[in-house]
């Protein structure tokens, strides 16, 4: 019995401490500005590497599921005759939810645990130690533009998800179903207020890319560097990430649900 | 690894097609009609009960949206409700003895606020108040109305109730 | 200009979960030769690289290299000294999203503002003298351990360094390339005047080119001197390491009960 709870304590210090080197990574790669000359290379490769080849996945995921947004919400608002209100539950329920929690999950998933694992391995070849024995910070070279392309490629893929969405809901109620065009534009752009749905939307995800970027920078900068190591962290980062996701969402929304 | 100026076109590409997704959710998605809110001006009207009226509810003159609803208070010495509203500087000549009214948008839908125009010469300006208003109608009130008036309207009512229910 | 290039003094070491690595260790590398540093597996001898290179603290004791106290600099000194140091790493370290020639011009590129065309030729250089000039174009993943060994040296040599490190550079290499290995090694420290320090457990190579010698073993120098003396030195420790006894002070056998009690004890759970 107490050595289940002084175990139990071990793991939570542990856990406190692995919090706490988190914490420091995130500390210095914020905060120690990089060449902006030297940098910015780096940075574009970084975006294009999380950004633009996540693309794919969160526009054809997008598509999928304004369509059965529709599909589904058409047949059951025809129920109560309100099928005209089709264009605001598709639009409320992706711009205020959807669009940034499940952009930030197949972000977590793709690009995230390529980061994870990019960087452990990294770690496990020792590149990471040959840089900083040639003089180069390798938290500046290789930690920092991963952070900040993380950071900047997600409220961006958020965007165009919604956008992709409310498309593949207006192919689906405005040209399969039947409905209005101009009533299912115009009840939408009645009930969507662009600053406190579409801007607090944006809000959200950039809170979101940040955890998710630097839950994954830190699992695999902190992997052992063995390849049972590296995988055990590219699966932990994908798991924190979409727990913490799931977390600051409600926190989020119960913080901008006076707006609404 | 692709070149690096391929990547640097994809990339803003990228940003490209995210610039105009927002903008699409901006202008297409929200009905934001500008960024910049247009020129107007300001009016007040008290009520005895605004229902459910909310601050940003719309204000409409013969079904037209011409402003919003900005604030809602509590005068504290009539205790009327205080609205403010924002009205279009395009709409300049409501004339001063115009009415407002709070309906409802539909069967169940929100509240706004009606303007009745009338035809007084001398016209609303920045900060002036409407005098003439009719509050929300609360369904409560309706139907306890309804009631008295089925239960009060008695014997009239029993022997035009005898009279249909004969065949 | 001291004599010596790196002097450890009395320096202890133990890592964060409290094993202990060195205790009350002494060692002097002399500028401008080569020295071993020797050892059975897992004594720490890639620890002992690390704590010359900065990357780790001594508990106690101290470090200088080149005079200065490495584990006192600020990042900034710190960067600055390392700049004159080398390092090939066990695994090579190369950056496997650049070809070897990019490899090679990383650390120009980082520390020296130089045109491409000096770059092109530095490179060249490097990579002619590691052999591996026609191989410039290929990937780290294309090319054998020992080649990619070869091009990490080629790195560690770009910007001209001082000190070199070798991380076990003979390990799991095939003969020819143990010897071209070899011959690169001796070849670089005498052509550019460097101090080197290796780091081995294949006695026969290593003593065959340095200098000088020193074997760590249970966290302390069991032995220093010249690889003749050491060949010849009576202490059992040395004598077993460097003939390859299979059993001596590190036995053959791990720690366990006597053989006829684990029989007979066997299947009673």
């Amino acid at each position: 019995m107490m050595n289940a709870m002084a175990g139990l304590g071990r793991w939570g210090m542990d856990n406190v401490r692995e919090f706490g080197k988190a914490g420091l990574l995130l500390y210095r790669v914020l905060f120690c500005i990089p060449h902006l000359r030297k940098g910015f290379p780096l940075l574009v490769q970084q975006i294009y590497a999380e950004g633009v080849l996540s693309l794919l996945i969160i526009v054809v995921s997008s598509l999928f599921i304004g369509m059965v947004l529709a599909l589904q919400g058409y047949h059951t608002l025809a129920k109560f005759g309100a099928s005209q209100e089709l264009g605001p539950l598709v639009a409320l329920s992706v711009v205020r939810e959807l669009g940034p929690v499940v952009t930030a999950i197949l972000f977590a998933g793709r690009a995230g645990s390529a980061l994870a694992a990019e960087i452990g391995l990294m770690k496990a070849t020792e590149q990471l130690s040959s840089m900083e024995m040639m003089a180069v910070d390798p938290l500046r070279r290789v930690i920092a533009p991963r952070f900040w392309g993380g950071f900047i490629s997600m409220p961006l893929l958020t965007v165009i998800f919604n956008a992709t969405a409310i498309y593949g809901a207006y192919l689906v109620g405005v040209k399969w179903l039947g409905l209005d065009a101009g009533v299912f534009w115009s009840n939408m752009q009645s009930s969507v207020v662009f600053r406190a749905d579409i801007v607090n939307g944006i809000y959200k995800s950039v809170v979101f890319g940040m955890a998710v970027t630097w839950i994954s920078v830190a699992q695999g900068y902190f992997a052992v560097p063995t390849s049972a190591g590296i995988a055990s962290a590219t699966t932990k980062s994908v798991v924190y990430s979409s727990l913490v996701i799931l977390g600051l969402d409600f926190i989020l929304t119960a913080m901008m649900i006076g707006d609404w | 690894m692709l070149p690096q100026r391929l990547i640097e076109t994809l990339v803003g590409l990228f940003l490209l097609f995210a610039i105009v997704s927002l903008t699409v959710l901006a202008f297409k998605v929200s009905g934001l009609t500008s960024l910049f809110p247009s020129d107007s001006y300001t009016i007040s009207a008290a009520f005895d009960d605004i229902g459910g009226l909310k601050v940003r509810s719309p204000v409409k003159i013969g079904g037209v949206q011409i402003g919003e609803v900005t604030g809602v208070s509590l005068d504290p010495v009539t205790f009327k409700a205080v609205v403010s509203m924002r009205i279009e500087s395009g709409v300049k000549d409501i004339s001063d003895d115009s009415s407002a009214s709070i309906l409802t948008a539909g069967l169940l839908g929100d509240n706004y606020v009606a303007i009745a125009p009338m035809y007084s010469n001398t016209y609303l300006k920045n900060g002036d108040q409407l005098q003439f208003t009719h509050s929300a109608m609360v369904l409560e009130k309706l139907i306890g109305q309804f009631i008295y008036k089925m239960g009060g309207g008695d014997d009239a009512g029993q022997s035009k109730g005898e009279k249909n229910a004969n065949p | 200009m001291s004599e010596n290039f790196v002097e450890i003094s009395k320096m202890s070491f133990a890592h964060e979960n409290g094993r202990e690595v060195f205790q009350d260790v002494d060692i002097v590398i002399p500028r401008g030769k080569m020295t071993a540093i020797m050892g059975p597996s897992g004594t720490g001898k890639t620890t002992l690289l690390r704590l010359i290179g900065g990357q780790l603290t001594p508990t106690q004791g101290h470090i200088r290299v080149d005079g200065e106290s490495i584990h006192a600099l600020s990042r900034k000194e710190l960067y600055q000294l390392r700049k004159r140091m080398g390092m090939l790493f066990q695994a090579g370290g190369l950056f496997t999203h650049l070809s070897v020639f990019e490899n090679v011009a990383f650390p120009l590129r980082e520390h020296a503002s130089l045109s491409e065309s000096m770059i092109h030729t530095l490179v060249l250089m490097k990579l002619q003298m590691v052999g591996l000039r026609g191989a410039r174009g290929l990937m780290p993943n294309e090319l054998s351990g020992g080649m990619a060994r070869r091009v990490a040296l080629a790195r560690a040599i770009a910007l001209d360094p001082a000190f070199i490190m070798y991380d076990e550079p003979f390990t799991g290499q095939d003969p020819i390339s143990m010897g071209v290995l070899v011959k690169l090694i001796k070849t670089l420290n005498d052509a550019l005047g460097l101090t080197s320090v290796i780091v081995s457990h294949d006695v026969q190579e290593a003593l065959s080119i340095v200098d000088y010698a020193y074997i760590i073993f249970d966290r302390k120098v069991i032995g220093h001197g010249k690889p003749h003396d050491l060949l010849q030195a009576a202490a059992p420790q040395l004598q077993q390491f460097i003939q390859g006894l299979p059993d001596g002070p590190v036995p053959f056998d791990y720690p366990a009960i006597p053989l006829a009690q684990d029989f007979l004890e066997g299947c009673l759970t």
